[in-house]
């Protein structure tokens, strides 16, 4: 049997889409989606199922995708994944679920991810109701801190045990780094973000914004003055990391953060709100992650010209391989192998340039990846304007330190065990970015499901069942 | 388009409760925000959102009621956002209204004996004396009387001096152009007052604008009083997330909303900060002179 190619997927073209902030991939129609769904060879021992960090059965909504059966391989998905439309669009999908796909072995892989994104999708253009009926509730209360995607996928799930339950939100919008970060033009937030909360918000679940746990309110509080049995912390790892070199903070350099929050949560971009973002005509983005690639790509519909300033090469961004490709396509450049050292300001204290020194890949350690070695004498100038900072995030410490008995490592990550998440003081489990520090979506939303099994069985504990 | 707060169940409103003018360009309201209300201290702040478009802005938090469950907030109309809010009434609402943020004063953690032994000075320059008040009236329930110095452009300028020597040891008011008070800068005015008393303080609390603590922490430092200043700088979500609002205090960075919005006064890298603050001015400054124009308001900086 002839075998049929990897169904491309329709794009905005290159050009054209660096000046505006709609959606960059198009996803498949019905008929794409089921060509490409009949290219899975519905495997006995699935490698793509135990790479996917929460087990979805891929071939098990793939068949039914094959048959047209789109409502059908909807319910096979949410049984262990609540964001799809969310996952589809951002997982790495070539480090887990298709790189371990059998034709990507000899080929190329099924396009397992753009699947699951097709199913989400029109899961909510067709008003499909996953909502379950008859859940029964408990009476419980139960708290979650953070609506980001471990936050949401562990309420939704406690909820659908009949808990009673609440996320308290620090900022005006829940979604965490799916409104805050992750731009527009990678994952739409009125269509596809909104929808995946407003689910939560069906089962019952009650959203609180602007409330800081450890301000507004604290933990124990929540225990003891507004009855909650059980808290979940899904706070995330939202603290910019800065190089500590010199120039850092001359006017016109930001954290890719602020830039993004800027411009995703606060819609600078949009002309009728009024929230500002400064973007010059040359922008130096330090770091190649995901986080780089989107304030790059950001700098860039924003009108300017953009170096990614990298120490190693392109092979070894942490980044995914569809967001490098993107980025490139675009016509962002890639300065490779370069460190900043320091930057440069104008006698105002604005930025002016960017000091670099050449580094040369050494022996790998141990992450893998070749590590970074200075070229002695090798310093030079990149003349910008702007600076984003993309070197990382780590967890705030605010939680831990107003919670008494509540333990976190150096690193700021909070201390659980690994399969259910309890963390060291009883009563509270964690998830996410808070524990592991800066992650991937999947992971946190696995890490929200399983602390949500955790939670109902230390509150069965507790009632002696 | 209906908004995304549509969707969500917990629906609060932070509705005006109280509105009054204190002078031109600035005036007082009292918020509905029972969760902040409650677990507001002295040196704290709110960031508040107009509506769905506009922009998070910082505030200090000048009073709370626990009971009425309400914060209040004194604002200068300096730029678009704070125009707007001048424009609201009681009865109007606010969509968000966060807080308490940053550290709270650092007097709240010392030992009352160290505290009462202390000669305390507070030094408020124009919209200082609002974040001023709570900190003075605070120590008033303690049973500590501090002193007050507040000065402004103008005699019109001054605001809560009523209220504030009800809680005050001595008030003591300058103005620049000595429509009121001491006539002179409020550096001056410090100045006189300690050669005139001969005395000295143990603690100086400096807020107003940068360019006033700026001045003022720099003469208290020759002047050997141990200074803390409150600093207003850029900030977007005010819990650490962005770095927007980036300081140098004794060489080091540090992010005014969660490590201050209190310094030790003689470690600010003040050139730093000031030059910060006017980071977007071109981008919102223009709109700002215009809007201002249009409405004949008199701190208009128009360069008309
Ligand atoms: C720009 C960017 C791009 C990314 N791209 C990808 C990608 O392509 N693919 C991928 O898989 N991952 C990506 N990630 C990583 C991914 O988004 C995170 O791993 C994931 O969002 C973590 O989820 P979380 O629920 O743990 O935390 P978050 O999403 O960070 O949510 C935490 C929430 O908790 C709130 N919160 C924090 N403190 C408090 C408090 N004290 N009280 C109340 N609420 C609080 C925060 O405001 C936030 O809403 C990206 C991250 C960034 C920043
Ligand atoms: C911790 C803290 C507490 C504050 N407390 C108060 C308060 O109690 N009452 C009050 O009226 N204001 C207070 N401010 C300042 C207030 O946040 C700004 O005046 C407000 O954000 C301006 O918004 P706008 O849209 O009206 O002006 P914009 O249009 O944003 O700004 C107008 C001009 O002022 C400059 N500017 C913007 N923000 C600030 C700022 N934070 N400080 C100084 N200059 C600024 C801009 O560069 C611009 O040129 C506080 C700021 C901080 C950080
Ligand atoms: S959730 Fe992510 S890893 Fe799992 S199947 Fe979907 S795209 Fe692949
Ligand atoms: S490994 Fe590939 S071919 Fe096999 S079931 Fe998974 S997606 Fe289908
Ligand atoms: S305001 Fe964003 S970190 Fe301080």
């Amino acid at each position: 049997m002839a075998r049929i190619p990897r169904v491309p997927v329709r794009e905005q073209n290159p050009t054209v889409r660096a000046s505006n902030f709609e959606e960059v991939c198009f996803g498949y129609n019905q008929e794409e989606a089921m060509l490409e769904a009949s290219r899975c060879l519905n495997c006995k021992k699935p490698g793509c199922v135990s790479a996917c960090p929460v087990n979805i059965n891929i071939p098990g909504f793939i068949m039914h995708i094959r048959e047209g059966e789109f409502e059908q391989a909807a319910r096979v998905i949410a049984l262990d994944s609540s964001l799809p439309a969310v996952c589809g669009r951002v997982c790495p999908q070539e480090d887990q679920c298709e790189g371990k796909c059998i034709l990507g072995v000899k080929g190329e892989s099924v396009a397992i991810g753009k699947l699951e994104r097709f199913v989400g999708d029109w899961t909510r253009e067709n008003g499909i109701d996953l909502t379950p009926s008859g859940i029964v509730p408990k009476g419980i209360k139960m708290a979650v801190v953070g609506a980001g995607p471990s936050g949401l996928a562990c309420a939704g799930d406690l909820a659908k045990m009949g808990y009673d339950v609440t996320i308290f939100e620090a900022l005006h919008k829940p979604g965490g780094v799916l409104e805050y970060g992750i731009p527009e033009f990678r994952l739409p937030k009125e269509s596809v973000v909104r929808t995946e909360i407003n689910n939560v918000v069906k089962l019952g679940v009650k959203i609180e914004t602007n409330v800081i746990i450890g301000r507004t309110v604290t933990i124990d509080e929540l225990f003891d003055k507004e009855g909650f049995k059980a808290v979940f912390v899904g706070s995330g790892a939202g603290l910019p990391k800065f190089m500590g070199i010199p120039g850092e903070n001359l006017n016109g350099v930001f954290s890719a953060n602020e830039f993004l929050t800027r411009n995703n949560l606060m819609k600078a971009f949009r002309q009728e709100y009024e929230t500002p973002i400064f973007v010059g005509k040359k922008v130096a983005v330090v770091g190649g992650g995901n986080v780089a690639m989107d304030a790059a790509r950001t700098a860039l519909r924003l009108g300017a010209e953009v170096h990614i300033v990298y120490r190693r090469t392109m092979k070894e961004m942490p980044a995914r391989v569809e967001e490098v490709h993107h980025a490139h396509e675009e016509g962002i450049i890639f300065d490779e192998l370069c460190n900043p050292t320091s930057i440069l300001g104008d006698e105002k204290g604005w930025v002016r340039g960017i000091r670099c020194i050449r580094m040369v890949l050494g022996e790998p350690d141990a992450s893998g990846r070749c590590r970074p070695v200075e070229l002695p004498g090798s310093e030079f100038e990149i003349e910008v304007d702007t600076v984003i900072m993309s070197l990382g995030t780590s967890p705030n410490p605010l939680i831990s330190r107003t919670t008494p008995g509540l333990e976190a490592n150096p690193r700021q990550c909070l201390i659980v065990e690994e399969e259910t998440g309890q963390t060291t003081r009883k009563g509270i489990f964690a998830g996410g970015d808070a524990v592991t520090g800066a992650a991937t979506v999947i992971l946190a939303m696995g890490a929200g499901r399983k602390a949500a099994r955790a939670m109902d069985l230390y509150i069965r504990g507790l009632a002696g069942e | 388009m209906i908004s995304w707060r549509f969707y969500v169940n917990i629906f609060i409103m932070y509705k005006i409760l109280t509105k009054d003018i204190l002078a031109p360009g600035i005036f007082r309201m009292d918020i509905l925000a029972p969760r902040v209300a409650a677990s507001a201290k002295p040196g704290q702040f709110v960031i508040v959102r107009m509506d769905e478009k506009g922009e998070r802005i910082p505030l200090t938090i000048c009073d709370y009621d626990v009971e009425k469950g309400s914060v209040t907030i004194v604002v200068q109309v300096i730029g678009g956002s704070t125009l707007k809010m001048s424009q609201l009434e009681p009865g109007d609402t606010l969509a968000d209204f966060v807080g308490p943020l940053g550290q709270p004063s650092e007097m709240l953690s010392e030992k009352f004996e160290d505290l009462a032994a202390k000669k305390i000075i507070f030094l408020a320059g124009g919209l200082g004396t609002a974040p001023v008040y709570p900190q003075v009236k605070w120590l008033h329930h303690q049973g500590i009387k501090a002193d007050v110095m507040i000065a402004a452009k103008s005699s019109g300028l001054l605001i809560m001096v009523e209220e504030m020597k009800k809680v005050a040891g001595n008030v003591y008011i300058a103005t620049d152009d000595g429509s009121e008070g001491f006539h002179g800068m409020i550096t001056d005015c410090l100045q006189n007052l300690i050669d005139r008393q001969g005395g000295s303080y143990d603690l100086a609390i400096v807020i107003g604008p940068m360019i006033m603590m700026k001045f003022a922490a720099l003469l208290t430092q020759k002047l050997s009083i141990p200074t803390i200043v409150s600093l207003n700088t850029l900030m977007v979500d005010g819990t650490g997330m962005c770095g927007a609002c980036r300081v140098t205090v004794g060489g080091k960075t540090k992010f005014a909303c969660v490590d201050g919005p209190e310094f030790d006064g003689a470690l600010v890298d003040f050139d730093e900060a000031l030059r910060r603050q006017t980071m977007y001015k071109g981008y919102e400054g223009k709109k700002l002179y215009e809007e201002q124009c249009a409405l004949g308001i008199e701190t208009c900086k128009c360069p008309k």
